[in-house]
């Protein structure tokens, strides 16, 4: 097992080498980036322009560039936002644990809501329960995650006051009230309680639906009919036995989805002004900020090939009969 | 329901042989009810979409400033927005390019997914090799932020075709390159099985060559998972054209597509006119979940254990 761990580590280097060329290469291509702001300056002249790219850097050919880039990112140094001038680590850490508690709290709740329904749904397969949660979950797959946002602002803020206040009952955005300094936790929870719905639906429905189907699969086998037999209590069966088995296959997707949802944040934060990743992102994009764009996709598509190999790993722990070699 | 049983039953097979798989097919399918009435709804928005100018009687583009933001009402059953545009006849026509767009980069990205999936299964060795070292490579892509990327660098490029119409052209491309890559392993995976299938050494005993035993032999025979994949794939992709149109980065205005409609919609909805931010998500929302529905019921029709 350390054997093929280290083998799969070992592939990734060149896999995660080639996207950083083809994320370069998409971005460097691009127009606009970092001397776009300059163009409409008036004072500043052809010749200011020349010496402010040769500063810079940005007249050199790309395979050049690229080399500077790669050599100063091995060394731990991945540059400076162009926009901001300030180091890249030091922007995406900033905004990294705002990302990370929408992503733990959205987890939290789409998986505490979607595995007792899909064990329910499952033992109950056909009944009036099963179809009902069923059909939620394909509409929770299926709505726009943004829409869903502006659905909800336009409920829990827009229509939905506070009796006592007058005020919306939820805010439709920002992390905490106006004029609080510090983190408070009651504060943030309730900020989060939009953002999170809106995040967590879509892994609600999909979660769901693996469990229930995960779990078809499992109690349909003959040491569950053992376990009956034995005169286990059914809610002992379900548990201990049939859950455990069950399970695997959704850890493993868990682990697959989690470095993906960075992506789905960006809709989250976006509409509820969370200043996260996804936000940063967005910006970075629009101004074609290189560095910043380099070190959030590569650190994004490093996350993903590690969780593939999490989950696989994970998998081979949690059923004994799968062997990598 | 008992036709579809005398198939398979031997005494009878001789007098049914004339039943076509695909009428087999059609009576599975037949029997989800909710699959059927949701092709019926797509078909359904696909035809409003196709006959938008009979469909309405305003223009989509036509500029009206005395009825800007009119609440939704009998003759705006959509209401109008800031330019005082007929809202219901933007969703029509968003509708063509949103629709078009989910359908054509699917499309696409089957074909490649296809060609990558069969020429990686089929010859093995190296070739199959870097097959999948591009699909993992492609998996291991963040989506949404190279999705972002791509359509930034297509946008701005120097290429009049890409450009026209709102850069459709543009976002079939990126969606296309970003999703053949589930087909290719579904591909790859029924190829290697059916390669060593005695029908393909029977066909390769009567002559056939390498492109015929790909394209007449194997490819009909693994076509079940690529329909319901790419069935679902057209709804993935009507949301990611919807999801880039929204954050900005899709189909530019004034070409309407159900997410560039919905692109100022906070502001709208928080100034008060909630209705331009609910009837084109709705219509998302419809077709989604509608097409969603009809790739459940194909799977369910397609799955030959299913079959009795």
């Amino acid at each position: 097992m350390t054997q093929y761990i280290i083998r799969r580590l070992l592939g990734a280097i060149p896999l995660l080498l080639v996207i950083s060329v083809i994320v370069f290469i998409m971005i460097q291509l691009t127009p606009g980036g970092p001397m776009a702001a300059f163009e409409e300056n008036p004072n500043m002249t052809p010749e200011d322009m020349a010496r402010l790219e040769e500063q810079l850097g940005l007249n050199r050919p790309i395979h050049v560039k690229y080399y500077h880039w790669l050599m100063k990112m091995l060394q731990g140094n991945w540059g400076y936002s162009m926009t901001t001038k300030r180091p890249v680590l030091q922007e995406i850490g900033d905004r990294l644990p705002n990302t990370l508690q929408l992503m733990i709290a959205a987890y939290i709740v789409a998986l505490s809501v979607a595995i007792p329904i899909g064990i329910i749904s499952a033992i109950k397969q056909y009944t009036l329960f099963d179809h009902i949660m069923t059909t939620l979950a394909f509409i929770g797959q299926a709505i726009p995650i943004f829409w869903f946002g502006l659905i909800l602002i336009i409920v829990f803020n827009v229509w939905l006051k506070n009796p006592t206040t007058g005020k919306p009952l939820f805010p439709g955005g920002g992390m905490q009230t106006y004029g609080l300094t510090g983190f408070h936790l009651m504060d943030r929870l309730y900020h989060l309680i939009l953002p999170v719905t809106m995040l967590s639906m879509f892994l609600m429905g999909s979660y769901t639906r693996y469990t229930r189907s995960s779990m078809l699969d499992v109690i349909r086998l003959d040491y569950i009919r053992t376990a009956r037999s034995k005169g286990l209590k059914e809610r002992s069966v379900i548990l201990h036995h049939a859950l455990k088995n069950a399970a695997i296959p959704i850890v493993t997707i868990v682990a697959l989805d989690l470095p993906g949802l960075f992506g789905g944040a960006l809709f989250t934060e976006t509409i509820f002004s969370w200043p996260g990743i996804g936000r940063l992102f967005f910006r970075a994009a629009q101004r074609v900020d290189y560095p910043l764009l380099m070190a959030i996709v590569l650190i994004n598509a490093t996350l993903i090939i590690l969780f593939n190999l999490l989950a696989d790993v994970l998998y081979a722990y949690l059923d004994p009969r799968i062997k990598y070699s | 329901m008992s036709t579809t049983n005398l198939y398979f039953d031997e005494g009878l097979a001789s007098e049914t042989h004339h039943r076509t798989l695909r009428d087999i097919y059609w009576g599975q399918f037949r029997k989800h009810h909710l699959a059927v009435a949701s092709a019926i709804v797509v078909l359904l928005m696909v035809l409003l979409a196709i006959a938008a100018p009979v469909a309405t009687k305003y223009t989509p583009d036509k500029v009206d400033f005395g009825s800007r933001y009119l609440a939704p009402s009998l003759s705006h059953i959509m209401g109008t927005d800031s330019l005082g545009r007929d809202e219901f006849t933007r969703v029509l026509y968003g509708g063509r390019i949103s629709i078009a767009v989910g359908l054509i980069a699917t499309a696409l990205g089957l074909i490649f997914g296809i060609i990558v999936g069969a020429i990686g299964g089929f010859y093995g060795g190296w070739v199959d090799n870097l097959a999948m070292r591009l699909t993992d490579l492609m998996l291991a892509l963040p989506r949404l932020f190279v999705l972002i990327l791509m359509t930034m660098l297509l946008r701005n490029a120097n290429v009049p075709w890409l450009q026209s119409s709102g850069g459709i052209a543009a976002i079939i491309l990126v969606i296309a390159t970003l999703s053949w890559m589930t087909v290719a392993r579904l591909v790859r995976g029924s190829f290697l099985s059916l390669k060593e299938k005695e029908f393909i050494e029977a066909a390769r005993a009567l002559g056939a060559g390498n492109s015929r035993i790909i394209w007449k032999h194997l490819l009909p025979n693994a076509m079940s998972p690529i329909i319901v994949a790419g069935t679902l794939r057209v709804a993935s992709s009507i949301i990611t054209e919807a999801g880039l149109s929204f954050l900005g980065f899709g189909v530019q205005p004034p070409t309407p597509s159900w997410g560039n409609m919905l692109e100022n919609a906070q502001d709208e909805m928080l100034k008060g006119h909630l209705w331009l931010a609910f009837f084109p998500g709705l219509v998302i929302f419809i077709i989604v979940i509608s097409v969603n529905y009809v790739g459940d019921g194909l799977r369910d029709a397609l799955d030959p254990r299913k079959i009795q």
